[in-house]
């Protein structure tokens, strides 16, 4: 018995098969390493490298061109707009994939319980379902954020009395909660659709009904044995989801509805840069250039996710 | 056919009035009140305001009137300036928002059709990969960096275009153009997708056989079929133009539905919020029943469920 032959025998799993097929997907790798780096970049990047903090005002030195103390220039109170940037970054990102994990989180257990119920359950929530997808997204999520945003605060205020921890801290991400929340609570809608399909499909196999005839309890067989098959599935559209909203949360903020100043995202970065670019184009160049180069290879690696992970739905 | 429409607008009539719930008691729950000022006022004329603009009985009172005044077909005035109707703000605005949306679904679909189109039969090609990454240029860089951008490029050449307002033809350049560049690349997307579905199906094949030419083939064989992806999509999105046009309002000035919406949601203008969502609902309703009739006539494997 030689080594050699205990490989063969080894099969290699979906997952293995899946990156080996995304790992040939130029693009979808280099999109990759793309948001891994904006990603680093933006939360290691402020305690690594030797940057100003982004709130440090320097009238003497309003709208600097790009030099060896600011790489990006200044902006127009002189704050450092390479921190900024990435500052904005953290909270566009953090929005982005904490609203996306809560509706993802949402959709995911509505639509398993409504696919793997079945019957005259699934008519009704599967109903309610249509009726909310009819409904005005982004105004409702502009209604729902500004209800939220009283008890956000009082929660702010209260997590710093019981921790006692720097304000300048807590405040950037308890101040995103309304934002989290209400995406989250009325994006979760595709995902559970498209859980809800798997799962029907899965809990008539085979496997299901070993599982059922082995004695084993509902939620077990839900989670244990249908849910991890409905991942791949999850996991692109979850890729795919987030730029769609981290475009939201710069709408909203660019409204002036959603991330409020002191506090900045990319989209109020992108909106202080529209307001002066006569005067000086490099505020909304930065920043753009940051915001739709992490939406682009975010849709790229989805897109790339897809083609890996489910090789039927991809024609081309 | 009728048995559709039919079921289609019940379920239509439930979906707003789960709406104008879901609005009525959202906006009551928002803090602050139409009455809310930054000076201070008296107690007792607050208590007058409230009760005059019945905001002192108790909110499931408040929803039984407001449904009943809704089912009459009004839709109630303006807190802060008593007199003005809501219907009537609507009524000014609509046409504005309405107009724009059918300029820019217009531009959108003769840019994304095409080009789609263009991708789909000359795949993996220079052309596809160029329009692709167009389109997908299209998608990430948000309507405010497109805009701002136009504006600038439009301001050094063309003095002709306006930049701001909504008086002329020239005015409606810029808004129309930027918003249906945003479209254009998902219609392009789609197109693209619909058309190489189509493309590979047995009676091109067989069109081809035949040995119909090729241009013949793609717009009187695939694009029938091709386009269905587009149509499901154009509906909705006509309707999220007209309520998702908030920032291209802001951006350009122009007076439409969605400056309303933005200030009234500042002021609490209860009955403006209310009757807006009620309006934007209505047109999403519509706009889906109609783009559903669409597919239905490209399609006839859909007739007959």
């Amino acid at each position: 018995m030689t080594s050699s032959s205990q490989k063969v025998e080894k099969g290699s799993s979906l997952w293995r098969d899946a990156w080996h097929r995304l790992g040939r997907n130029k693009a979808a790798m280099a999109s990759f390493w793309v948001v891994i780096i904006i990603t680093l970049l933006c939360f290691l990047g402020p305690a690594v490298l030797p940057l100003p903090s982004p709130s440090v005002i320097d009238l003497d030195h309003p709208a600097g061109s790009p030099s060896a103390a600011h790489w990006f220039g200044t902006d127009y109170l002189g704050r450092d707009l390479f921190a900024r940037v990435l500052y904005g970054g953290r909270v566009s990102l953090l929005v982005g994939f904490v609203a996306t994990s809560v509706a993802v989180l949402i959709g995911l257990t509505y639509g398993a319980i409504s696919g793997y119920i079945g019957g005259k359950v699934d008519d009704v929530l599967m109903r309610g379902v249509d009726i909310l997808f009819a409904l005005p997204f982004l105004v409702l999520v502009i209604l729902f954020s500004m209800v939220v945003d009283e008890p956000a605060s009082t929660f702010t205020e209260w997590v710093i009395r019981t921790t006692g921890w720097n304000r300048d801290d807590v405040a950037p991400v308890t101040t995103l909660i309304p934002l989290f929340i209400a995406i989250g609570a009325i994006g979760w809608l595709t995902i559970a659709r498209i859980v809800r399909a798997q799962v029907m499909t899965y809990k008539k196999q085979e496997f299901v009904e070993a599982a059922r005839s082995l004695g084993l309890g509902n939620g077990r067989i839900l989670f244990r044995h249908i849910l991890p098959n409905v991942i791949g599935p999850v996991i692109v559209y979850t890729t795919l989801a987030v730029p769609g909203i981290m475009l939201l949360e710069s709408v909203l903020s660019f409204l002036g509805l959603g991330v409020k100043p002191p506090n900045s995202s990319w989209g109020i970065l992108i909106k202080e840069g529209a307001d002066r670019m006569e005067t000086n184009p490099l505020l909304l160049f930065f920043p753009s250039l940051f915001f739709s180069t992490t939406l682009f290879a975010l849709n790229f690696l989805g897109d790339g996710l897809r083609d890996a992970l489910d090789p039927r739905s991809s024609k081309d | 056919m009728l048995r559709i429409i039919l079921s289609r607008l019940g379920q239509g009539v439930i979906t707003l009035l789960v709406l104008v719930t879901l609005t009525f008691f959202l906006v009551r729950l928002m803090p602050g009140n139409p009455y809310t000022e930054e000076k201070a006022l008296p107690a007792h004329i607050k208590e007058r305001q409230m009760e005059q603009g019945g905001l002192d009985k108790p909110a499931p009172v408040q929803f039984a009137i407001y449904l009943k005044n809704v089912a009459k077909g009004d839709l109630g005035e303006l807190y802060r300036k008593p007199g003005v109707e809501v219907s009537e703000i609507i009524r000014q605005a609509f046409p504005v928002s309405a107009w724009l949306g059918v300029l820019s679904i217009g531009i959108a679909i003769l840019i994304g059709l095409p080009a789609g189109v263009i991708a789909a039969v000359k795949k993996n090609g220079p052309l596809d990969y160029a329009c692709l990454a167009a389109a997908m240029t299209g998608i990430c860089l948000p309507s405010f960096v497109i805009g701002p951008l136009l504006a600038v490029s439009a301001g050094l050449g063309l003095s002709f275009i306006h930049v701001a307002g909504w008086n002329s033809p020239a005015d409606w350049i810029l808004p129309a153009v930027t918003l249906g560049m945003v479209n254009a690349a998902y219609i392009a997307r789609l197109t693209r997708g619909g058309m190489l579905d189509v493309l590979n199906q047995d009676y091109i094949r067989t069109a081809r056989a035949k040995g119909v030419p090729e241009s013949r083939i793609i717009i009187r064989h695939a694009l029938r079929g091709g386009l269905i992806p587009a149509i499901a999509f154009v509906g909705p999105a006509f309707a999220g133009m007209i309520s998702g046009s908030f920032v291209i309002e802001t951006i350009f000035q122009v007076p439409g539905m969605g400056q309303h919406f933005i200030n009234a949601t500042t002021d609490r203008e209860y009955s403006l919020l209310q009757g807006l969502v009620l309006f934007y609902g209505f047109l999403i309703i519509a706009a889906n029943l109609i783009s559903d009739l669409a597919q239905i006539a490209l399609n006839p494997r859909l007739r007959g469920a």
